[in-house]
């Protein structure tokens, strides 16, 4: 069995039993929901119709309902496709990287994190897809040799790349989040008394038995998976900012992007984890197990990644001075002082400034800042996409063509829309789906649970009093 | 306590090394001598800008890659030591020694990367173009003349460069001095005061002092995440003073870490072999094996990021940067990427080999060559041209520095205690199983 140090906080609070884990992790999904939860999903759903209803419209008249130009031919649908991919990263960061890292603080997060990032990511595929305008063509994104001549797609074009990655990730991810529930579905089929309910969660969990052998076969999928995983953490992200950074539009072009682009996004994504959990461990009671201390850690990588792309943002603006080409200069220049300026002050604000907040440890372990500035970073990073695609965009090379981007009632409605759908998707999950890892929950208990801490210490207190003693 | 001493056998292989470093340095000149080729043939080299690209510039050339490369190592191994600090890691406890003692070749790695300094401020060496004085003068002649004397008798200056006049509030020498003794003496101050903590625990115990050590860490990662970028544009990439991108300063950190995990990785094989470090066990071979795969990927990313972004815009700004690379270097830079990124792919995916001492070790050796090379090649088309080598001097001087490098670090270790006592996480340490 593993030592762990005394000074280590217990990532499991309180005397706790296997039994009691299991209890209180299925609670949620055995019990009724409350007014709350029927009232925040009715909101969810109502904004993800309204949303949805955004869409159709988009579908049916043409991407000329939004506020798009000739200048800007990009605006809010790739900033909120970047934006939902990049929350997306830090599920796969917790369930992966941090498996690679045996971090025991993930146990109790990954699941729901896990859970995010599919949400995050099917609300991100959504944006490409409804940009293209003619949504009925979307397989040609695929390389499908076609039938009408030798068209194939673009394979040196990174928008390609994108499809690819963002459809590996998504597969992944999904298969690593489902292959972690089948041992707790079978949990809950096993205490489930009425036989529907039984049938259906037999069904999920793939006649799981939960003895030795289907756990070793268990550990090893879960390794394999975040070693196939954590490549994929830097991959679609880089890919991300190389349709932007492969070409030659001022503030777009610059090589730091893909690593940039994955701290970013693991910071924006950590921050969504904080704003879901700090509300679902109040909900749920889930309180002694997502703790202070995994929030604190939390925002220990918030810190961490923040400065990361503060760092990015202060390099890019050096070097955009220091290159002499005067195209550069320009781009950065009129990001700070242009129109744009508010957007560029909101991104440094939210993403560089406040987030260093979180070096009081006060600040950082206080459930009611660390949920503010969990929506502050959120606020930020959504102004970054903007930022980059916007202000890059909106002075052309020809100042004749120069312009401005006003999103339409339909902009705002789509982007609000996925916000609805993807709380819709994520209050489901929270009823229907163990929010808690609760098996490998259990792996950690004897070691890191506070009990089992304390009596370890008491025992260790005992024995050194013998051995003075015997001295 | 286990205590290490440098046998003779080791005091052997260094001078070897040296002397081997030192007889394939004077080689490569009395052959040079006698041929009367390479040597005097770069002599008369059209250089970029009208310099030539001789011994003397070959000379200062391989001190700063020398110079650089171990310097990097040492700093990028207290880089993980304040990592492991701030992340409360349990596991790297029983080593702690091995990076303090790389991060002890410091003062003398700044004092070698400070001479190659010293010597560009003088005008010893052409490495560093913007030091050139002459590219900031826009005439020729102009003593006293005024007016109608100026404009017609003022004659323009071929050699000046108003890109690298622009850069001159930043790229000037009392500048560029500011920031390296700054940046160096912090990074000395934190590595002293974590040494001197770290022995200072093994006696009074506690965990106040590993407290301190967390905050510190923090606070010098801080300025090292923002000044570890800043002086490899000082001191690498304004080698090259019209070229510019935003990677650089990570990706040259992330051949440092890598090198630093390799130097680490082979100390405990060696220390293990002596019979020393019995509390590392094959679980902590296996982790630092993983950061060597894991560091070699981290640079092959960030080179190809780098490489293919500014491959694929081929904008005039930055494409000749790669231009230099893949036509007059074509023949090291693949094998470079090759051994740094594919080689330790498919040798170390494995969990056997990650735990196999003699297998780390031939890897290890390979990819630190490799990440020597790739250091090489930051500096020697900028400064050498078309005209650079890769011969027994090269070979040699990297082998007396290597030399020194070994026996700073090793006469740090037998200095103090190879294993920690008291360290709060050392328990978790020496009960590490993965």
């Amino acid at each position: 069995m593993h030592k762990e140090a005394d000074i280590r906080t217990p990532l499991i609070l309180g005397e706790k039993t296997y039994h009691q884990i299991t209890e209180e992790v299925c609670a949620p999904v055995e019990g009724k929901a409350n007014k709350y939860w029927y009232a925040v999903f009715g909101l969810a759903l109502v904004l993800g119709m309204w949303g949805l209803g955004c869409i159709t419209y988009t579908i049916g008249t043409g991407i000329g309902t939004w506020g798009l130009n000739t200048t800007v031919g990009w605006a809010w649908d790739i900033t909120n496709f970047v934006w939902w991919v990049g929350i997306g990263h830090a599920g796969t960061l917790i369930s992966a990287v941090l498996l690679l890292f045996r971090q025991r603080w993930r146990m109790a997060i990954n699941r729901a994190a896990e859970a995010m990032t599919i949400f995050a990511v099917m609300m991100a595929a959504l944006f490409p897809g409804i940009h293209m305008g003619r949504i009925w063509m979307a397989y040609w994104v695929l390389p499908l040799p076609n039938t009408w001549g030798s068209l194939w797609v673009n394979f040196n074009s990174p928008l390609l790349w994108d499809v690819f990655a963002i459809s590996t990730y998504f597969s992944v991810s999904l298969v690593f989040w489902y292959i972690g529930l089948i041992p707790d579905f079978a949990t809950i089929r096993d205490r489930a008394v009425k036989p529907v309910v039984k049938q259906v969660y037999s069904i999920l969990a793939f006649g799981w038995t939960g003895d030795v052998k289907a756990w070793v076969r268990f550990e090893e999928v879960s390794l394999v998976l975040a070693g196939l995983a954590t490549p994929l953490v830097f991959s679609v992200h880089s890919i991300v900012s190389m349709d932007f950074a492969t070409s030659v539009i001022p503030g777009w072009h610059t090589t730091i992007f893909p690593p940039y682009f994955v701290a970013g996004a693991v910071f924006s994504g950590f921050a969504m984890v904080n704003t879901l959990l700090i509300i679902t461990r109040k909900v749920l009671n889930l309180e002694t197990y997502i703790t202070i201390k995994h929030v604190e850690l939390m925002n220990v990588v918030i810190i961490i990644t923040g400065s990361m792309v503060g760092v990015a943002y202060l390099s890019e603006l050096f070097i955009s001075w220091y290159s002499g080409v005067e195209y550069e200069g320009y781009a950065f220049f009129n990001r700070v002082t242009g129109e744009y300026w508010w957007s560029y002050w909101a991104m440094m604000t939210c993403n560089v400034i406040t987030p260093q907040l979180f070096w009081f440890e006060k600040i950082r372990t206080n459930l009611i800042t660390a949920f503010l500035l969990s929506i502050v970073v959120n606020i930020g990073m959504w102004f970054e996409r903007f930022v980059i695609i916007v202000t890059s965009l909106h002075r052309d090379y020809i100042p004749g063509n120069w312009s401005m981007f006003h999103p339409t009632f339909v902009d705002i409605g789509i982007f609000l829309g996925t916000i609805g759908l993807f709380f819709v998707l994520f209050l489901l999950f929270s009823r229907f789906f163990p929010v808690i890892a609760l098996n490998e929950l259990k792996t950690i208990l004897k070691v890191s649970g506070e009990g089992y801490k304390k009596q370890y210490k008491a025992k260790a207190a005992v024995s050194s009093d013998d051995t003075a003693n015997v001295a | 306590m286990e205590q290490y001493t440098i046998s003779d056998k080791v005091k052997r292989f260094v001078f070897i090394l040296i002397g081997i470093g030192v007889l394939a340095m004077a080689a490569d000149i009395i052959i040079s001598l006698v041929s009367g080729g390479g040597a005097e043939h770069a002599e008369h080299a059209e250089g970029g800008h009208g310099h030539h690209a001789g011994w003397g510039q070959r000379v200062w050339a391989n001190m700063l890659i020398n110079g650089f490369f171990y310097f990097g190592i040492a700093i990028a191994a207290v880089f993980f030591m304040a990592v492991q600090y701030a992340a409360h890691a349990g596991w790297s406890v029983v080593f702690k020694r091995l990076f303090e003692a790389v991060g002890s070749y410091l003062p003398i790695g700044a004092i070698m990367l400070f001479v190659v300094f010293l010597a560009g401020t003088f005008d010893l060496h052409h490495l560093y173009h913007w030091m050139d004085s002459s590219v900031y003068e826009m005439y020729l002649y102009t003593d006293g003349m005024t007016g109608e004397e100026f404009r017609e008798g003022a004659v323009m200056n071929p050699s000046y460069d108003t890109i690298i006049v622009g850069k001159k509030a930043y790229l000037n020498k009392p500048f560029f001095w500011i920031r390296a003794i700054v940046f160096v003496g912090v990074y000395i101050f934190f590595a002293n005061r974590f040494r001197k903590r770290s022995l200072e625990e093994d006696i009074s115990g506690g965990t106040n002092i590993f407290r301190k050590n967390v905050v510190d860490a923090a606070i010098f990662l801080v300025f090292f995440g923002f000044t570890s970028m800043v002086f490899s544009w000082d001191w690498i990439m304004s080698i090259d003073t019209h070229w510019f991108s935003t990677l650089f300063g990570w990706y040259v950190f992330s051949g440092m870490w890598a090198g630093a995990m390799i130097v680490v990785t082979l100390l405990t094989i060696h220390l293990k072999n002596m019979g020393l470090l019995k509390a590392v066990n094959d679980s902590h071979i296996h982790d630092l094996g993983k950061w060597m795969f894991a560091t070699s990927f981290l640079w092959s990313y960030l080179f190809f990021c780098q490489f293919l972004l500014i491959w694929y815009s081929n904008i005039p700004e930055e494409v000749t940067y790669y231009q230099v690379r893949f036509e007059d270097y074509k023949y090291i830079i693949w094998p470079t990427f090759f051994i740094n990124f594919i080689f330790p792919m498919l040798l170390l995916m494995s969990r056997d080999t990650k735990r196999n001492s003699a297998f780390l070790t031939l890897v290890g050796l390979i990819i630190f060559a490799g990440h020597w090379v790739d250091t090489y090649l930051l500096v020697t088309p900028g400064t050498m041209k078309a005209e650079g080598q890769l011969g027994f001097f090269e070979v040699g001087m990297a082998l007396v520095y290597l030399g020194i490098f070994i026996y700073m670090i090793l006469r740090s270790l037998s200095k103090a205690p190879v294993m920690v006592k008291n360290h709060p996480y050392l328990e978790e340490s020496v009960h590490h199983s993965i």
